[in-house]
């Protein structure tokens, strides 16, 4: 009995340390051989570069367009949280004090929202999204991605601002404060973890789609990252630096992001998973 | 202004109800318009479309909008026509087949380590941040990575197994119909068993520390505290994970598109729900370029049939499970 323990400790640190490498390994390989020339990248794939150079990172931003690619996810995934924030903070609010059967109703049916992924709608969403004249626009991607995070937003602030001590909120109320001075002076303030958390989960969905993108942009100056690097990854087939490169441009942004705050990044992505 | 309002709710902290609800009716249309604006976008840009999408299985033609209504004709292709009845059967298996990879390999390991990260171990902050790191980075971009380490040309995956003496694994996994489905699949475990990871994780700290400890003094080994006590007690989470796994698996797209085209190459041995979706109402089918809105729409309905199937199952287990206990 004893023995299993402790072997079973060290079995521990031996599979955790192994999949750890097992994570690692990839990511080592892209990053350092994206500074390596295409004879060094196959010669000794592992090694630290010894033909240091920035030529792949060079032709990724300056033939690439990648600083446009960068430019125009930053814009996508920015207005969509800001918004999905803000709309949903309000809604939130209102549901969180509004006890009817209709609030109920369209609680549910905002709920509904996170049980079926929004691709499945794709093909009316391309009907509406050219009535609009928004296709081959960034603008035409910020309401899917807005509608696509308003059930989670719904979810985690409205049952924090029911946590909220009911009378703070009563109170202000019958000493005559507006809904609206509730929502903007009491509420918000208070509710901020509850806004970061919804910020995190959709931040990496926003900034990592692919599938709307590819379908609704075909613009060249309009694509973001990971269409930018399906554009890259095609155009450079055989000139392993430059693929290396920009595959590393597109990733190490969201590493040294994730690395920065990693506890939030893991409980924003698993909070809406376990309350719902 | 918040300092007054709390000093006067100290002075007034109970009021009656009447006054409440007179003031909840004045506030009824402060609240419809705060809900108006996201109520506004999602029905525009969610329900609509899904609904849409339904209408638009029922129609066929060319282009965009589709303007011959056939009713349930669609569908009758997909179940009776030889070629479209071959194409969704043969996605359907190869769903199954990621969905099962996805649950014995992905979910299976990450209950494995966050049994092992309860452990109170060192390093466990460094652990659990390496895990998760996957998850955070794009699917595609981890399918193109993969792609390039796989590949027998460059080959670092090759040249390793080489070096160590395996040399003889080596084989062209993503060219080869027999393997190239489950090489994907476990390409995708790797990035995404973080989740299952820390959803199991949260739900085992929630234990409390007395119960683990009790049934340890009654000698209680390692592995049967986790049979008889941990794993029933976090079972609803093994529900979850296991329901957002099934919707995650028969919505995926991007790590075949990155690895395997929207084709499902090799020999559409890869193809799955989402790529014949996308390729038959989408991009339209290569051969032929001819895209088929109507049709993708059907292939659309048939994933959101299967997914009520799957959370239906999933909330009779859970009901069900409720009463073991």
């Amino acid at each position: 009995m004893k023995y299993k323990i402790k072997l079973s400790n060290l079995g521990s640190y031996l599979i955790l340390t192994t999949w750890s490498l097992i994570v690692l390994f990839p990511l080592y390989t892209m990053i350092v051989n994206s500074f390596k020339d295409q004879r060094e990248i196959f010669r000794s794939p592992f090694s630290l570069p010894s033909s240091f150079t920035l030529e792949g990172y060079q032709n990724a931003i300056s033939a690439g367009r990648f600083d446009l690619f960068f430019r125009n996810s930053i814009i996508v995934t920015v207005s969509s949280l800001v918004l999905i924030l803000l709309l949903g903070s309000l809604a939130a609010y209102a549901l969180a004090r509004w006890k009817s059967k209709f609030s109920n109703f369209v609680y549910f049916f905002f709920i509904l929202g996170l049980l079926i992924p929004i691709r499945l709608g794709t093909l009316s969403i391309i009907q509406i999204i050219i009535s609009l004249k928004l296709n081959n626009s960034l603008l035409g991607l910020i309401p899917i991605y807005v509608a696509m995070g308003i059930p989670i937003a719904i979810l985690v602030i409205t049952a924090f601002i029911r946590s909220l001590p009911k009378d703070l909120l009563d109170a202000a109320s019958i000493d005559g404060a507006s809904e609206w001075q509730i929502y903007r002076s009491i509420v918000m303030p208070l509710v901020r973890p509850a806004l970061s958390t919804v910020a995190i989960f959709n931040l990496i969905p926003i900034w990592n789609d692919f599938w709307f993108p590819l379908i609704l942009i075909r613009q060249e100056s309009n694509r973001t990252v990971p269409l930018g690097v399906t554009l890259l990854f095609g155009q450079y087939q055989t000139n392993w630096t430059n693929i290396l490169s920009a595959l590393s441009l597109a990733t190490i942004p969201i590493i040294l992001l994730y690395l920065l705050m990693a506890s939030q990044f893991i409980k924003g992505l698993t909070a809406g998973a376990i309350k719902g | 202004m918040e300092t007054q309002l709390e000093t006067r709710q100290g002075a007034n902290p109970t009021h009656s109800d009447g006054q409440l609800s007179k003031l909840d009716n004045k506030n009824r249309l402060t609240w419809v318009l705060f809900l108006l604006p996201a109520l506004a976008i999602y029905i525009l840009f969610m329900a609509v479309p899904l609904l849409g999408s339904i209408r638009l299985s029922l129609f066929t033609g060319e282009g965009i909008v589709p303007e011959t209504f056939v009713g349930l004709e669609n569908f009758s292709k997909l179940i009776y026509d030889p070629i479209w009845s071959e194409k969704l059967s043969n996605a359907l298996k190869n769903t199954t087949i990621l969905f099962l990879i996805h649950m014995g390999v992905q979910n299976t390991l990450g209950l494995l380590f966050a049994v092992l990260l309860t452990k109170k171990i060192r390093g466990f902050i460094f652990f659990r941040t390496i895990i998760f790191l996957p998850a955070t980075l794009s699917v595609l971009v981890i399918g193109f990575l993969w792609k390039l380490i796989l590949n027998p040309q460059w080959g670092a995956v090759p040249f390793l197994l080489d070096k160590i003496g395996l040399g003889d694994l080596i084989h062209p996994w993503l060219g080869d119909p027999k393997y190239a489905l489950i090489v994907i699949s476990l390409i995708s475990c790797w990035q995404w068993v973080g989740l299952p990871t820390m959803m199991y994780l949260a739900a085992l700290m929630g234990i409390p520390d007395d119960l683990i400890e009790a049934s340890k003094v009654d000698g209680a080994s390692a592995s049967q505290t986790f049979w008889h006590i941990q794993l029933p007690l976090i079972s609803p989470i093994v529900g979850i994970v296991s329901v957002l796994t099934f919707i995650g698996n028969f919505s995926a797209f991007d790590i075949i598109y990155a690895i395997a085209s929207a084709r499902g190459d090799p020999a559409g041995s890869t193809d799955i729900m989402g790529s014949l979706f996308y390729r038959t109402g989408i991009g339209g089918e290569v051969l032929s370029g001819h895209m088929d809105a109507g049709m993708g729409a059907a292939i659309a309905v048939v994933i959101f049939f299967v997914l009520l199937l799957g959370v239906a199952a999933w909330l009779f287990f859970s009901r069900k499970q409720q009463y073991d206990f």
